[in-house]
This record gives C-alpha cells, sequence and structure tokens, in this order.
C-alpha cells in the first residue's frame, strides 16, 4: 500500500522551506481545482489563469506564515480559486470580452484612420508619381489643377487669381484632367492604393 | 434524455493545467522571498 503524506505535513514541510512539497501539493490536486475552474469559466486560458493567481495567492500566503490549519489544504485553496471565479466574472460583466471569430472580425467594421506602414508608402508613392503627371500638363491648365486640388481654392477665387472667367477656369480643369487620363492610359499607369 | 445531458459533458470533463503553468509556480516559489524588518514586511524576488 502507497503511503500518502498529508497535505497538513506537506504544509508544513513547505513553510519549512521544502519547495519540493509544493510540487506534490499542486500535482496531487491540479485535475481537482482544475476541473472545478474550468466547470464554471469554460475556457482553457482562462481556467490556467485563475489556477495560476489561486496557487500565487496560496504560496504567499504560506511563506507569510499566514496560514492556519483550521480546515483543510484542499477546502481554502478552492474557496480562494472560487473567490477568483466570481472576480473573473465581476470584471468581465464590468469590461465585456468580446472575441472575433471566422464569420466575423470587429476590425473589420471598426479601425482607426490611419494606414498602415505599407500603405502609407503605396499612398506617398501615387502622389508623387501624380506630382510628376501633372508636370507634364500645359501651365494654363496645371495651374488650374494645383489651385483647385492642392491650394483647395474655389472657381470664383481661381478666376481671380488667375485673371480669367468661371467658365475658363472651369474648362481648364476639365481638360486638365482629360490629358492626365490620357497620360496614364498611354504610359500604362496603375494609381491605385 | 442521453443527448440533453450530452450538452454538459465538456463542463464535467477532468482537466489539468499544462506543466508550464505547474513549472512558473514552483519558479515563482523558488525566487519569492519574504524579508521582515521590525513592523514591515516586504517581498523580494531572487533570481
Amino acid at each position: 500500500m502507497e503511503l500518502q503524506i498529508e497535505d497538513s505535513e506537506l504544509v508544513r514541510d513547505y513553510i519549512s522551506g521544502d519547495e519540493k512539497a509544493l510540487e506534490i501539493l499542486i500535482n496531487r490536486h491540479n485535475q481537482r481545482i482544475t476541473s472545478f475552474i474550468y466547470s464554471k469559466v469554460l475556457d482553457r486560458d482562462i481556467t490556467e489563469d485563475i489556477f495560476q493567481d489561486t496557487f500565487i495567492k496560496v504560496i504567499k500566503t504560506l511563506k507569510r506564515g499566514r496560514y492556519s490549519e483550521e480546515g483543510k489544504f484542499l477546502p481554502w485553496v478552492m474557496r480562494i480559486s472560487h473567490n477568483l471565479i466570481i472576480d473573473h466574472f465581476r470584471k468581465n460583466k464590468r469590461m465585456p470580452m468580446f472575441e472575433g471569430n471566422d464569420d466575423f472580425n470587429i476590425f473589420s467594421v471598426i479601425g482607426d484612420d490611419k494606414l498602415n506602414a505599407e500603405k502609407q508608402l503605396i499612398k506617398d508613392q501615387i502622389d508623387t508619381d501624380l506630382r510628376e503627371l501633372i508636370e507634364e500638363l500645359p501651365d494654363d491648365q496645371k495651374e488650374v489643377l494645383l489651385m483647385r486640388i492642392y491650394k483647395d481654392m474655389s472657381f470664383k477665387e481661381i478666376s481671380e487669381n488667375t485673371g480669367v472667367s468661371i467658365n475658363t477656369a472651369l474648362g481648364r480643369m476639365r481638360y486638365a484632367l482629360i490629358n492626365l487620363r490620357k497620360i496614364i492610359e498611354k504610359n500604362n499607369i496603375v494609381l491605385t492604393n | 434524455m442521453e443527448k440533453i445531458y450530452s450538452n454538459y459533458q465538456e463542463q464535467t470533463e477532468f482537466k489539468k493545467v499544462c506543466p508550464k503553468t505547474i513549472n512558473f509556480l514552483l519558479s515563482f516559489s523558488k525566487a519569492l522571498y519574504d524579508v521582515k524588518y521590525k513592523d514591515l514586511e516586504f517581498e523580494t524576488f531572487l533570481n
């Protein structure tokens, strides 16, 4: 018959500095405590976390000499894990955890406006290419397009600044865009992000 | 009846934490020291 050392004796040994006693205690009650936690939280990772937090509390209490052998070791540990499970659900209620799945990812709906590094590089490259293409336009068209797109001026302001009528400014803008498209098509340039 | 109870089977399975968690706890325990000075108590970690 295998002789099993009592929990209380192992606890005493551990408090006296025998680290092996803790290993025996953890392994002895591993399945019981883990199954108990899992039956409540139904999540493998959370179970591991709560088990770990439970024994961190156990270790700290024992090392500080604050453990009193009033009851038994296992019910005491179970009570700690029970309290931590309640803490977990309280915390989750205040701040519900959302997990995406294969069908739906929350980040496809919400996201920040910033482009990632790769997209920012592509955008910068497109901006540079476009500026080079604009340089190919006749001066009068280029002037109107730059004022409208890059300086965000209205056609009324453009006509006042260039000394031409609004209709002429509109016409130059139209031709500027038509010519830009022609240059893009002719050179097979792809300007997409 | 069997089908109804099968929904709760996973809940009642016997589980164990992974050895990594146990190793962490044993290392944590070895590293943790409680230092007392007069009425003060400090937790220290020795690597």
